[in-house]
Order: C-alpha cells, then structure tokens, then sequence
C-alpha cells in the first residue's frame, strides 16, 4: 500500500511541477461572508428551527424542564417512555410521570431527550458530540427527540461552534453531529418525507436561566 | 461501475423513446432548480459565499498534497488507519480485505458515489457478504439491480408506482401510490439491518486536514446510522475532498446543501474523527479511510484541474437540459450531467466517452449555478479540441470541418458562398419564413422549424453601409 500512496503523491507534485511541500501558508481572509444576518440570537434560532420542522417550547429555568417535556409527550399523544443524557439525573422527572432511564438507547426505546453542545442560530442547527454519557445513538434510534437547549448556549454561526469546541474540549471528540430537524427524504417522486432513518420529530427546549 | 460512455448516442436515443421515463423526468426534474432559487434568495449575499468557497478548494488543490499528508497524519494521531488506492479495484481489495481482518458478515452502506466507481458492492457480494445499501434512493436501485441516474438524488428516474412493484415483490407488500407508507416500509425492512451490522460504510463529502476528520452530509440519518451503530466504519472516498480546516467546512456547507436540495442545511451534518471516546456507549472500535485516486491526480495541472474542485451537489444536472430531457443513465457512467460530460472522459479516457462533451449546447446554464465556479462549458470545450486533435471525430464530421476551413479562411470565397447559402435557405423556406426540413440535417429539424434568414447577409449590409456618406 506504500508504493500506492508514494505513486499517487508522485503523480500530484508531477501535476503540481513542484515538490510535496512540507508547509502551507494559508490565504488570510476575511471573517466569513455571513449567510444572513443573525439580528437577534435566540429569536433567530428558533424561527430557523422552525423552518426545519423542528418545535420549540420555552422555559425559565432548568427545573421546569422536565415539566415541559411531559407537556409535549402527553399534548402530542407520544409515549411517556425513554431514555435521557445523565446529566438530567437530577430534575425531577418522575414527578411529571415520565419513565425516562439514563442509559443508551435500544431500537424500541421512543423517546431520547439529550443536551447539546451548543446551537447555531445562522440554520437553527444542534451541536452534539459523541462522550462519556452523551449517546449519540439517543438523538438517532428513538422516533421522537427533545433536546435542551439553554440560551447561553446558541451561538450565532458553525464557526463560533467550533471556536467553542476548541476552547471548552480541546481535540475534537470522535462525532460531532449537526442536527437540523427531524429525518427526511424526498427519494421518491422529490416528495418530502419527515421521519426517514432517524427521528420522526424534533422538539426543543430552550431555556432561559 | 460498467461504463458504457462510449455507447452515449444510443443510449440516449433509448431514453428519448422510453415513454415512461421521460414523464418521471417531466414530473421530477424541475423542483430542484426551483428549490435552489429559493434558497439562494433566502440568503443576503449568495455570491460572495460562491467566492469563499470557490476560493477555498482552489487553495486545496494548489497543494492537495500536502493537505492530504497533513489529514493522513491527523487521521493516524487518532487512531484512524488511512489507506491509499489508485484505482477502483485497489479500493475494492482494500475494503474486502479490512472487512475479512475483522470477520464481518453483514454490511450496511450509505451512499457513496466512489464506490459506485468502484462497483464494491459487487466485489463484497461476491465474496459471500451481505450489503445492504440504506440511502432510500439507493435501496430502491438495489433492489431493482440499476445504478444511480443522479448523484444526490439516486433514484430520480422511477416513479412511486415503480417503487411500489419493487417493494411489493421484496418485501411482499401489498401495492400502495401513498409515499409516506412507501418510506416507511424501507424504515422498517432497514432499521434491523443497522442494528445487526458489523460494518459500515460511508463516503466523505470532505476530509479535514486540521483534525484528520471526515464529514458527511445527509438528510435521512442513516449516514449517521452506519457510522455510529457498526463496530467497524470505513469511509471511501475521492483523494480531492480534503478541506484544510473545520472553518472552511462551515464555509462549503453554506454553498452545497443550498445549491443541491435547496436547503439551508442538511438535516444532519457529521464530523467523524478517530475511533469510540474511551467510555462511550457507541461509534466503532474500528476506522478506516480509503482515499481513492482512480484517475484524479493525474488532471491536477491539466487543462482539466479545475474540475477537481467539485462537491457533488448536482446543481449542473438540476439545471442542465441535456440531462433533464435525457436522465443520468444516458451518460453511461457514475456521474451524468455537465461533471460527468468532464469527469467521465477525464477518468475513463476520452475515447471511451467521446460524445459526452458534445452533448450540450455550451449554454452555461450549470456554470451559472456551480456553487465553487467550474467552468464546465470551457472544460468541455477543451475535451471537444483534444477530440478533434487527437483525430477521435468520425470521418465525417472532420471532413466537414475541414471543408468549412477551406471555406472560411478566403474572405471572398466566402462572402459569395454564405450569400449563394442565404438565398438557397430563402428559396426552401415555406411561405411562413420557416424551414421545416433541411436536407441532409434531419436532426434539426425533426423537433423544430428553423426560421429562414431574412434581408441581406452581414457582408452585403456592411458594403452597403461603407458606400453611403456618413
């Protein structure tokens, strides 16, 4: 396989008339050309998430969020029943009659409520990375994921996601998954359908405090 | 994948007659462009981020190289194993022989157009595994044994009528028109078959030097289902897609979702780095990348470079009307469309796809909307010169070439020869002005009229012109 990769290198410093250079200077350019403007962070988000097919709901504080989901699975008729990021263990969940278990998901597990990273407001996107008690499988298997969102956490474009990812965890963590709303497809006749592979519905939390 | 490129003509007039695909091209074909339209007039300032992003794989490609040795090492630091291959069948071997080391029996795929280049699904079949393709459109094309008509829209081509016939026959399903209840029973025939996979692969829309990362773009999540349930992932893919940083991703991805759907965004966007976090309850324990050249290296510093800047978002084929009156299977190879008429003759050599740069009027329609700026009439029209020079036209056409050289060089000769033409036109023209056969050019004016040339040639009016006092 060396001699491959030595003749493939080969061809392209041919092609290139020079030697692989050991160093690049990058072109310096500007701060990106913004796709939008983001006027106002959370306000933003939440219309672009809306435009995914994503729903919003909205709370004060971290503690009514289990509230909030149990709100959402009874009003949209969904089961009770799924799996959630340990870092919820502490709310309340039981109280509002959810049987949600810290563990990763199974296929027929039909709900996966997770955190995120952060969130984009530029397309109203989630950031999730992979970790230690942040199945990535739990924003997958399940048909219905609510994700929670708190409003420091929404920043304005993917670039800012990354500066973040790069000052908060360093090296990059083995996934990180841009979610955009529920799983789609239009294979058949360009006809959009929500719920391909993946969730059938995307529900966010977004909280304030 | 079997090319029969070289066959374009035939194949083409096949699908011209074939009744039933030119309504599914009909019905189907508009709503990207129209899509993209939207999209584009959603943003503030679409060009400028065409700019960034042309700019940014025109900077790759200067020192591909380089970056590709800088993600190998990034990849490697993180527990990636790289390979390289310099054709197609380098990667099948490749890929076969990670999949034996690890004792895999069952395969899930999603899409991967290099590995339609590759024809690796038939490799792996042959050797006794199982290979199950999850894109909807690929799946549809699996079971009806056909290779993909478009790059990011696969099964384009059928209707849900033929789709129903597909599903009823494999999945012994009652027949059904209702779309949603025809994705929903590939959810269900394909759910098990993530879950009881021991491998899976992918393509890469791009790789990452900076953090030796491959990124995958979909919309159906089950590109996020084949790289994170199986214990082994492999990613396969064109050694041109690197991108030096995760902030030139964020800046292509502003240009190809918009530019292929229509969308902002792709519902899910996956950067995947290394092997599972220590501790972590999913992604492979295993993780590979094969970096394919099968004729790549060799455009770069060619006439043809430029073409390498390509992200496969299909917009060229959305928005050419060769392809939309044709489809993609015409072009007798992976990728149809404007890329393909560059692609295919550039990879398979152009004598094996010698009529493929002639197919298009040079109306610049995909240069238009290309998000990264190929200039794809111009690189035809270099494939159409080296065709010619390479003495690879029929007799025929260089004879007539040749023939109106002679003409045109003389200014004189021509003159009297374009102002005998005109009036002989004139003279065959009905009384409408039209002309509605030419002989000897029936293809013209099979589908259409030609409009007679009226009043006097150019060079009679310009004589006139230089006579009268100014």
């Amino acid at each position: 396989m060396s001699d491959a990769r030595a003749r493939i290198l080969a061809r392209m410093s041919q092609g290139l008339g020079r030697p692989c250079p050991d160093t690049v200077a990058r072109v310096q350019r500007e701060d990106a050309p913004m796709a939008r403007q983001v006027v106002h962070h959370v306000a933003d988000f939440i219309a672009r998430a809306h435009a995914l097919q994503s729903t919003t709901d909205r709370v004060a504080d971290m503690a009514a969020v289990p509230a909030a989901v149990a709100r959402y699975l009874r009003t949209a008729h969904l089961p009770l029943q799924g799996v959630m990021w340990p870092q919820f263990a502490d709310l309340d969940w039981v109280a509002q009659g959810l049987a949600l278990e810290m563990r990763a998901p199974q296929s027929d597990d039909r709900t996966g409520v997770t955190g995120c990273f952060c969130a984009i407001a530029e397309t109203g996107t989630l950031l999730l990375h992979s970790g230690v008690g942040l199945s990535a499988a739990a924003s997958l298997l399940p048909e219905t994921h609510v994700a929670v969102v708190p409003v420091a956490r929404i920043v304005t474009r993917m670039e800012q996601a990354f500066a973040l990812l790069r000052s908060e965890v360093g090296s990059v963590p083995r996934a990180l998954n841009f979610i955009s709303g529920p799983s789609r497809t239009a294979d058949i006749e360009q006809t959009i359908v929500i719920g391909a592979h993946g969730p059938r519905r995307v529900h966010l939390i977004v909280v304030d405090g | 994948m079997h090319a029969t490129s070289d066959r374009f003509k035939s194949n083409a007039r096949e699908r011209l007659d074939d009744a039933g695909l030119q309504a599914n091209l009909r019905r189907f074909g508009g709503g990207f462009a129209e899509r993209r339209r939207e999209a584009v007039g959603r943003v503030d300032d679409f060009e400028a981020l065409r700019d960034r992003a042309a700019a940014i794989r025109t900077e790759v490609l200067e020192n591909l190289d380089h970056w590709l040795l800088a993600f190998e090492a990034a990849a490697q630091a993180r527990g990636t194993r790289v390979h390289w291959a310099e054709t197609g069948a380098d990667a099948n071997r490749i890929v076969l022989e990670i999949a034996r080391a690890a004792g895999v029996q069952r395969v899930v795929k999603s899409k991967s157009m290099v590995s339609e280049e590759s024809g690796l699904n038939e490799v792996l079949e042959s050797a006794g595994l199982t290979v199950t393709e999850t894109d909807l459109g690929e799946y549809i094309l699996q079971l009806a044994g056909e290779p993909p008509s478009h790059i990011i829209a696969p099964a384009i081509h059928k209707s849900r009528d033929e789709v129903s016939a597909l599903f009823a026959e494999h999945h012994h399903t009652p027949p059904t028109r209702d779309i949603p209840v025809l994705c929903e029973q590939a959810r269900e025939q394909l759910r098990p078959r993530f879950l009881a996979a021991d491998m899976g692969i992918s393509g890469g829309n791009f790789l990452i030097a900076e953090t030796g990362s491959v990124a995958i773009v979909t919309n159906e999540g089950n590109g996020r289902m084949v790289t994170t349930l199986p214990r082994v992932h492999v990613a396969i893919t064109g050694i041109e897609k690197v991108l030096p940083s995760l902030d030139d991703l964020a800046a292509v991805l502003r240009v190809l979702p918009r530019s292929a759907t229509g969308q902002d965004i792709t519902n899910y966007v996956s950067v995947l780095t290394g092997t599972r976090d220590p501790g972590a309850s999913d992604g492979p324990q295993e993780n590979h990348v094969v970096l394919v050249d099968n004729g790549r290296a060799r455009l770069l510093g060619s006439a043809l470079h430029e073409a390498l800047r390509c992200i496969r978002c299909g917009a060229c084929m959305n928005h050419c009307p060769v392809y939309q009156n044709i489809g993609g299977h015409a072009y007798g190879w992976v990728y149809p469309g404007p890329i393909g008429a560059i692609l295919t003759p550039a990879y398979l050599g152009l004598e094996n796809a010698l009529d493929l740069p002639q197919a298009s009027t040079l109306c610049a329609a995909c240069e238009v909307v290309c998000p990264v700026r190929i200039p794809l009439p111009e690189l035809m029209r270099v494939l159409r010169e080296e065709s010619f020079s390479r003495g690879l036209r029929p007799w025929h056409e260089r004879l007539s070439i040749r023939l109106w050289r002679w003409l045109a060089l003389p200014p004189r000769l021509y003159g009297v020869a374009s102002g005998v033409a005109v009036r002989m036109l004139r003279a065959l023209a009905g009384r409408d002005g039209l002309l509605h056969r030419l002989p000897g050019l029936d293809g013209w004016t099979e589908g259409r009229d030609m409009p007679a040339p009226q009043g006097r040639t150019f060079r009679e009016q310009w004589r006139q012109r230089a006579r009268r006092p100014s």
